[in-house]
């Protein structure tokens, strides 16, 4: 039975390996490392600047699947990190701080403070109500920060320029920001596979398949929710911090509520629970938003209209989809 | 000797409906104690109130001699109580291993480890398929959960309780839904489980509860109106009258 045991700790069961992974995130992640030369090459440098900002939704949206597709929780107020992450790149700035190694620490740990007092008081409620009060907490920080005089309030608040790493001036460049992004995302998504496949994820999964059976085997699900809500608040704040020093300037528009619904659509459309498709979905989402918005003001009908589709054609999203197609092919 | 599981004068009501009315009862430590009674007699709702899935209105509940009356479920569990549910509750998404894993998990060190892949911990994989061989499906153990058979999945409910090195697992109606043969492997696992635990067995099978059975309570609107050896219950007046009767008229 021993060998058993062996077998299967070496094959975990359900793998759904759609393409060899390891060799497509090598391809992806080649891809995108030669983008900033091609782009140039070709004389299209905003393509960098899309991808920056692809990248960094999709840094926001890979932490809000960690809540949502991991532990079934809607938060409806994830933008309030991305925001909190900015302001805190924004008021050190005012404060002349400005280098990343300060600037980092405070904006993930500010957050996650933030999500710690706010989940334990949101995660006592569930479904509806969960999202009602995260919502309202999201716009509690929003309306503090309009009101935020000294710091720009409704105007929003300009940098005196790209922050410094350890003194240097490593991300002036738009090509420099876009490989740190690029960094920190491919960290993250990394550090969150493993997250989710950790006994700490394992309780996390199954309390958001079966709270009740997880309850009778000894598990009270509340203090793994409002960890993996501390993780993806200060993962989101971290997603702020790279968004302020891409437009060189903060503002409260940046947590409204609307933020967070498009955060909400970025994971739906490109598959909860899977990590990778909700980086995708913010991808498509923006990539969605600039070609449609080039050709009508209504764009968003239209990006409706595909969301349904997607939907309606896999519940898995995006991620899902591209299993299917694997599977027929 | 304490009992291992002793209960007091339990209530629970729904408004003007008693479901719990009164009930005390002891379980000796190594007994198999079954509670039988008609459909709506309040089974169910006694198991959430001893395993501490619902609160009682009034009444006890001691465990090896604590107090647990207060104590949510988790706690309860913690103090070695398991339990099994009338309908099937697993988790369907994970592998048959991964859902025995997950109790031994609970049991043996943090579960706040954030790195370490849980499905290469073969110390809990070892557990786990300890428990899968005693229910009989070590050969399932790879399978998705949700693609069990109904029989299957009821054992894997046992094996998920034996996982939790409980000395005390409630049993609501294992058998529930099964065909005869099913059944016939389910009674064999439970007279088995008999030699290592105490077990309190809610069932509608006679055949298996005379089979299992060292004490019964019968339950009917809420009220124990029998308890004792099964034979003693077996021919009781008022048992005959209220609820085995009715099973040999219909
Ligand atoms: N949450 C509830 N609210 C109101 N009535 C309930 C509730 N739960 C159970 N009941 C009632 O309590 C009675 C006992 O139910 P239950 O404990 O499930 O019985 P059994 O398991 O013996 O069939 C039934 O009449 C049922 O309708
Ligand atoms: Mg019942």
């Amino acid at each position: 039975m021993s060998t058993l045991v062996a077998r299967m700790a070496a094959a975990p069961p359900r793998r759904r390996a759609v393409f060899p992974g390891a060799a497509l995130a090598g391809l992806v992640l080649a891809a995108l490392a030669a983008l900033p030369v091609a782009a140039e090459a070709a004389g299209l440098p905003f393509l960098v600047v899309t991808a920056t900002r692809m990248m960094i939704f999709g840094l926001a949206a890979l932490s809000l699947d960690l809540v949502l597709g991991y532990g079934a929780m809607v938060s409806f107020g994830h933008a309030a990190f991305i925001g909190l992450g900015a302001y805190a790149v924004g008021i050190l700035d005012a404060h002349g701080i400005r280098d990343l190694a300060v600037q980092a620490p405070v904006a993930a740990g500010a957050c996650a403070l933030f999500a710690l007092v706010t989940g334990a008081i949101s995660l006592r409620t569930r479904g509806v109500y969960f999202i009602m009060i995260t919502l309202a907490f999201g716009q509690m920080a929003y309306f503090f920060m309009v009101s935020l005089a000294a710091y720009g309030g409704d105007d929003g608040l300009p940098l005196s320029g790209r922050s410094t790493l350890f003194g240097m001036r490593l991300i002036e460049g738009d090509p420099a920001l876009f490989y740190c992004v690029l960094a920190v995302l491919t960290a993250a998504l990394l550090v969150l596979r493993r997250v989710v496949a950790s006994r700490f994820g394992r309780v996390l999964r199954g309390s958001r398949d079966n709270a009740v059976r997880m309850q009778a085997i000894g598990f009270s699900p509340l203090p793994y929710r409002l960890t993996a809500y501390v993780i993806a608040g200060a993962i989101a704040g971290l997603a702020g911090v790279l968004l302020a020093n891409q437009a060189e300037f903060v503002s409260p528009a940046y947590m409204s509520w609307q933020r967070s619904g498009e955060l909400i659509v970025m994971v739906v459309l490109g598959g909860m629970g899977t990590l990778v498709g909700p980086v995708v979905g913010a991808a498509a989402l923006i990539a969605l938003e600039e070609v449609l918005a080039h050709y009508s003001d209504h764009w968003r009908l239209g990006l409706g209209l595909m969301l349904v589709a997607v939907v309606l054609l896999s519940r898995g999203g995006l991620a899902g989809l591209a299993a299917k197609i694997g599977r027929r092919a | 000797m304490t009992p291992l599981l002793s209960v007091r004068n339990l209530r629970k009501s729904y408004g003007a409906l008693k479901v719990t009315d009164d009930v005390s009862l002891d379980v000796a430590s190594g007994e198999l104690h079954a509670i039988i009674g008609p459909n709506g007699a309040g089974k169910t709702t006694l198991i959430h109130q001893l395993s501490g899935s619902l609160p009682s209105d009034s009444g006890t509940v001691h465990l090896a001699g604590e107090d647990v009356t207060d104590l949510p479920m988790v706690a309860r569990v913690r103090r070695g109580l398991a339990r099994s549910f009338q309908i099937t509750s697993i988790l369907d998404g994970f592998s048959v291993l991964e859902n025995v894993a997950l109790a031994v998990q609970a049991r043996s060190g943090s579960s706040f480890r954030f790195f370490r892949p849980a499905a290469s911990e073969t110390a809990l994989n070892a557990e786990a398929m300890d428990a899968l061989g005693r229910v009989g499906l070590a050969d399932r153990a790879a399978r998705r959960a949700g693609s069990l058979s109904h029989g299957e999945k009821r054992q894997l409910e046992l094996a998920v309780a034996l996982a939790t090195k409980a000395r005390l697992l409630l049993l609501d109606e294992p058998l529930a839904g099964t065909g005869p043969e099913e059944s016939a492997i389910l009674v064999g696992l439970m007279r088995e489980l008999k030699s290592t635990h105490t077990l309190v067995l809610i069932e509608h099978d006679m055949d298996a509860v005379f089979a299992l059975a060292d004490r019964m309570s019968v339950l009917v609107y809420g009220r124990v109106i029998a308890s004792g050896a099964p034979s003693v219950v077996r021919s009781d007046p008022a048992v005959r009258a209220a609820y085995l009767g009715e099973e040999e008229a219909a």
